[in-house]
């Protein structure tokens, strides 16, 4: 059959009751800080690796906590657990082991399997 | 009524309470530290949000605090209070020993002591000052780098010593705010051609006029706002500042060459209000600033029966809350006066 170049667009909407938020619950458990971000980008402002490549702490904090796997599942892989981060959080929130339980959290997680 | 009320502290807070108590007929002795009453409002040269001259202010407080029944001493301190009985005994610097029938605290609050933001280089770096700094520039009519030049670009950091952990304030300082769209206001007034850039995390601006302060300086004065914490300076071999920061908004990391960054301090429980804290045996927050009986019902109360709170010594406040806080500080003091009858 034809399809004329029509498709259908995948909605935009975060769909917060039917995304998987199996990841962010892993870390919010085990690092409690996690709860603490303010999104004030203090840490992806001091980070070597989003200088040079389109990975962004707070954004991966946020998508997380929205069952939005899918970039942060990617970017994770990125850090080099430099610690910079840790130290211009307002919030005292240990970035480090949030992206080292993220590490955690995807390879557990059968659908985020790294 | 043959009362006397020890007042510590002149600035707007102590001045206002001190005016209040006199003309219920108080005796009121007020001890300022600094040579001159005031307080920081001294160091401002217009207030927000109207931008009135802190002149005015400074000369109603002044012109309240002379009447008959208050006793001013400057370059003054106290060195201990005890009470005895239904009295307090305290002794002054100058080496005076004498009585108070209640006591209000009216120290204040200090400055964030910007150097200690390292990363953003105050104290290091020649063009990165402080709000109180820029408003002394506003005062003296020119807006200068140190080598004389006129600036081109301005960038403004908000919450320096607030909402910060790292340097252990907890606390949004309420005020830096609105002080950063007033001194953008002010920079674009006085420099046609300068851009000004401030960082926020978040716009706080809760007061009466506040926000349309705000919408003034995007409609009227084009000052740009840019959502992230500044996470250093630097500079550049040829001198200028540079930043870098999270333009969170877009997702990318900014990078921006500046020829002046304005530090927005936060406020801090003052050192004298410590010391006071420490002889009179009075109760201090998890911000360290004074913490009264009740939040709710009792904000002027303090631990000590006859000891009580004026203005930011509490917490963080502008002059109109704070004026409104020494008023109420003066009731309870007359009100305690004469249950103690």
């Amino acid at each position: 059959m034809s399809k004329f170049g029509y498709t259908i667009s995948k909605p935009r909407v975060i769909d917060y009751d039917k995304n998987d938020r199996s990841v962010a619950e892993y870390i919010l458990e085990r690092e409690n800080s996690f709860r603490m971000c303010i999104e004030c980008g203090g840490c992806s402002s001091a980070c070597t690796t989003g200088k040079y490549t389109s990975f962004s702490l707070r954004e991966i904090h946020v998508l997380i906590k929205r069952g939005e796997n899918e970039k942060p599942k990617e970017q994770i892989r990125k850090c080099m657990l430099c610690g910079k981060c840790i130290l211009v959080c307002p919030r005292g929130v240990n970035t480090r082991n949030v992206v080292f339980l993220a590490k955690q959290g995807f390879m557990k997680s059968d659908s985020y399997a790294i | 009524m043959d009362k006397q009320v020890l007042v510590i502290g002149g600035g707007a807070a102590g001045l206002e309470t001190a005016s209040q108590l006199a003309k219920s007929g108080i005796e009121v002795t007020l001890v300022e530290k600094e040579a001159v009453t005031g307080g920081h409002i001294n160091d401002w040269f217009k207030l927000f949000p109207d931008r009135r001259d802190s002149k005015e202010v400074l000369a109603y407080l002044s012109e309240a605090s002379s009447g008959r029944g208050i006793t001013i001493h400057s370059n003054t301190t106290i060195k201990e209070i005890t009470k005895k009985g239904s009295h307090f005994l305290y002794t002054t610097s100058a080496g005076n020993s004498l009585i108070a029938d209640a006591v209000v605290v009216s120290t204040g609050f200090d400055l964030f002591r910007s150097a200690r933001k390292e990363e953003y280089g105050y104290g290091i770096y020649d063009n990165v000052i402080t709000s109180a700094d820029l408003e002394k520039m506003f005062r003296q009519g020119k807006i200068k780098m140190h080598n004389g030049e006129t600036p081109s670009r301005i960038g403004i950091v908000h919450c320096v010593g607030s909402r910060d952990e790292k340097v252990g304030n907890l606390y949004c300082s309420k005020l830096c705010c609105v002080t950063a769209v007033k001194q953008a206001i002010e920079i674009r007034e006085h420099l046609h051609e300068c851009q000004v850039f401030c960082f926020y995390m978040d716009m706080r601006m809760g007061g009466a006029h506040y926000e349309e302060l705000y919408r003034e300086a995007q409609e009227k004065w084009a000052v740009s706002f840019i959502r992230g914490k500044v996470s250093e300076a630097g500079e550049t071999l040829n001198g200028r500042l540079v930043i870098k920061v999270e333009d969170t908004l877009a997702g990318r990391p900014l990078k921006m060459e500046l020829d002046m960054l304005v530090l927005m301090a936060g406020m801090e429980m003052s050192e004298g209000g410590k010391d006071v804290a420490e002889i009179a045996g009075l109760a201090t927050g998890e911000n360290r600033f004074f913490e009264p009986a009740d939040h709710h019902y009792a904000n002027n109360l303090s631990n000590v029966p006859g000891i009580f709170y004026a203005g930011t010594c509490t917490a963080p406040m502008n002059i109109t809350d704070t004026i409104s806080h020494a008023r109420s500080a003066a009731a309870e003091v007359v009100s305690y006066l004469n249950s103690e009858k």
